[in-house]
């Protein structure tokens, strides 16, 4: 634990170190920046409800992501998965919007929105069990195609009276958005439905059976195989849990933030929250906090073209220097330890201590 | 259609296929080798940035400026594939988590850095037709009307087909990709080797980047090259890692793209996101088709010479290595 935690904060030492440098050479002061950026997430009350928005689809991708991690995937396919999940929602609200009570339309559209994501998920499971292409490909893939049949359908069978454009479909009625606190954007039953992921995740990746059968079938397929764990189920349902929870984020995008379909509606979310996966390891327990940075990082960065004339992606490249440095300091605590190191420092000062004598 | 409307369709697909030759033939030798450079959306798009940056900024010193614009690029490809073959060979992480991260990261970078230079005019590489073989009726307008670096993508086609298949390095290349340990055991060593190739790799994805700022998408802005760097990786795929099929994919994506730009005038009917999309479903099933027996069982019906023939035109097996940890000691 200590040499690993050892590792992690050097790690993040120097992810910061490198940042800073890059900042000051770019001739913008660190300072100024923390300070616009903590302004942008947390100046007003708008600012915090929007990260709070924000991090509602967060927690969902990134628990979905804990259960393909654990079993050893790698679910690049998430993207895909929230935009399917949009387009799948947006059919109960389409056909019924006018015809059944606002709240039971909005169940639906939440409820196929998460059937939707885990059949794309699946369809990326059953490539990678069944077709054995790479997961990483076939989900890579699978992110144009659903976003290419977005496009289909804004331009084509669900354009806008008029004229289609990239702006999206026809916003739809009021009645169907997802109720919010108090003119902010917090929409309690977004966050909650995140929260509930976290919940569950912990729950069954800790305490069940499945969650211990899973972390076997990723750490060994083979010989989870061997013992009589069904690896293919496994899999395969890690592909559909992983789904299911990035269609609700996307049925949420639908309902909560956008209220219409629009071109590349996953909004690199799932992307954020491969990072936060990754960042995270295996601890669901971590989930929030770092969820909850990233999402304040990436609101709080609309602030520095405003006050500073610097770009937003300012953000994007803070999350990815910490997580590349976490991966590359979780590998030097597994080949370097820190005896070796300073058993090559001794050496090398021997050397220099025989030079001179 | 006729050939007078079939050869500007053809022009414009060379041209888009020209940087994606650099980028997927660098993908390739990497991925021969053993190793994924899954980063190669942000090494394209980073290093598109800073070869228009280091162009535009010594554009008053002549045609030197495009130079140092190419080798900046090419600078920038090795830097990042050197991050990924430490952390993956060196450090025996996953190769994929840090070339996705490395993907996300300098595609933001990219943004954050190239601000300066979105959406002004910059240099150029100048056309340069070939003498005499431009005369060629045809032929000449496709293929020897356009400029050195088109010319010199045919030459690394070549050439990296003939050091895959003939030469003796380009066995070793094969065999460390394929059985690290019995290249070990001959006295190759793996890890240097793949640091070489994995580098090298990332210098042509780096020219590739280049190639869109400072000719076939001139310029630089937000995102500029999106997509490019994904699209490569599928067509490595495709190509099932052979040089002269991937050269061939790539040519054949350029026709899609340019159809597309067609298309919508001409038939309407067809949604364009088809033509964008196609790559992909095309090397999922190529995929599916191929590593799975059932191809394999289809094809024994079939006469022997025809069945050779079709194995070796779209069969698509990864190196065997490809992606695992080599333990050497």
């Amino acid at each position: 634990m200590t040499k690993s935690f050892f590792y992690q904060i050097s790690s993040f030492a120097i992810a910061l170190i490198i940042l800073t440098g890059m900042i000051l050479l770019s001739g913008a002061s660190p300072l100024a920046i923390i300070a616009s950026m903590w302004g942008g997430a947390f100046g007003t009350l708008d600012q915090v409800a929007r990260v709070v928005s924000t991090l509602a689809p967060l927690l969902l991708c990134a628990s979905g992501l804990l259960f393909t991690f654990t079993a050893g995937l790698y679910n690049l396919g998430i993207e895909g998965q929230i935009s399917f999940g949009a387009i799948v929602a947006m059919i109960p609200i389409r056909l019924f919007q006018d015809v059944l009570p606002p709240a039971l339309v909005i169940v639906l559209a939440i409820g196929l929105g998460g059937v939707g994501g885990a059949l794309w998920g699946l369809l990326a499971g059953a490539l990678n069990v069944y077709g054995r292409v790479n997961e990483i490909f076939a989900g890579l893939g699978l992110n144009f195609v659903a976003d290419g049949l977005a496009l289909y359908l804004i331009f084509g069978p669900w354009k806008k009276e008029g004229v289609a454009s990239m702006s999206g479909t026809e916003t739809f009625h009021e009645s169907l958005w997802l109720p919010t606190l108090a003119n902010t954007d917090i929409s309690p039953i977004s966050l909650l439905l995140g929260i509930a992921a976290v919940v569950i995740t912990l729950v069954v990746l800790r305490g069940t059976h499945f969650g211990l059968q899973l972390r076997a079938v990723g750490q060994n397929l083979r010989a989870s195989y061997v013992l009589g764990i069904p690896s293919t189920r496994q899999l395969l349902s890690a592909f559909a849990i992983c789904g299911s929870f990035a269609g609700l984020a996307g049925s949420l995008q639908v309902l909560a933030v956008y209220h219409r379909l629009i071109p590349s509606v996953s909004s690199n979310l799932g992307f954020l929250a491969l990072l936060v996966a990754m960042l995270i390891g295996l601890n669901a327990l971590l989930i929030l906090p770092v969820a909850f940075f990233f999402s304040a990082l990436n609101v709080g960065s609309l602030q520095l073209p405003l006050e500073l004339n610097l770009e937003s992606s300012l953000a994007g490249v803070i999350q990815g220097m910490l997580v590349l440095f976490a991966l590359l300091g979780r590998g030097l605590s597994e080949t370097l330890p820190p005896q070796a190191i300073r058993r090559q420092i001794a050496i090398w000062f021997d050397k220099k201590q025989t030079a001179k004598g | 259609m006729e050939a007078a409307q079939i050869l500007p369709i053809l022009s414009v697909a060379i041209a888009t296929s020209t940087p994606l030759i650099f980028a997927c033939l660098g993908e390739t030798i990497t991925e021969r080798a053993g190793v994924i450079n899954l980063s190669a959306e942000g090494t394209v798009m980073l290093a598109a940035m800073t070869g228009f940056a280091v162009a535009k900024t010594t554009e008053n010193w002549g045609d030197i400026s495009l130079l140092l614009g190419f080798a900046s690029a090419a600078i920038v490809g090795v830097l990042i594939a050197l991050v990924v073959a430490f952390g993956a060979l060196t450090l025996k992480q996953s190769q994929e988590a840090i070339g996705f991260v490395l993907a996300l990261l300098c595609a933001d970078l990219s943004s954050f850095l190239g601000s300066n230079f979105v959406r002004i005019p910059g240099p150029t590489v100048p056309s340069f037709p070939i003498p005499w073989l431009k005369d060629i009726p045809l032929l000449g307008a496709l293929f020897f009307q356009s400029d050195l670096l088109v010319y010199t993508s045919y030459l690394l086609i070549f050439l990296t087909a003939v050091y895959f298949y003939r030469t003796r390095a380009g066995l070793m290349l094969r065999a460390i990709g394929e059985q690290p340990a019995a290249a070990f055991a001959r006295g190759t060593n793996v890890i240097l080797m793949r640091y070489f190739y994995t580098l090298l790799g990332g210098a042509l994805m780096g020219i590739a980047g280049a190639a869109f700022a400072l000719d076939f998408k001139a310029g630089w802005s937000h995102r500029h090259t999106a997509g490019y760097g994904w699209i490569a990786l599928a067509i490595v795929i495709f190509g099932g890692w052979n040089p002269l099929r991937v050269a061939l994919s790539c040519y054949l994506f350029g026709i899609l793209q340019s159809l597309a730009s067609v298309a919508q005038s001409t038939i309407p009917d067809v949604p364009t996101q088809v033509f964008t999309v196609a790559p992909f479903v095309l090397m999922i099933l190529l995929l599916v088709l191929t590593s799975s027996d059932r191809l394999a069982i289809l094809l024994k019906r079939l006469p022997p010479i025809v069945s050779r023939i079709t194995t070796q035109t779209i069969q698509s097996i990864p190196p065997a290595a490809l992606g695992k940890v080599f333990e050497q000691d």
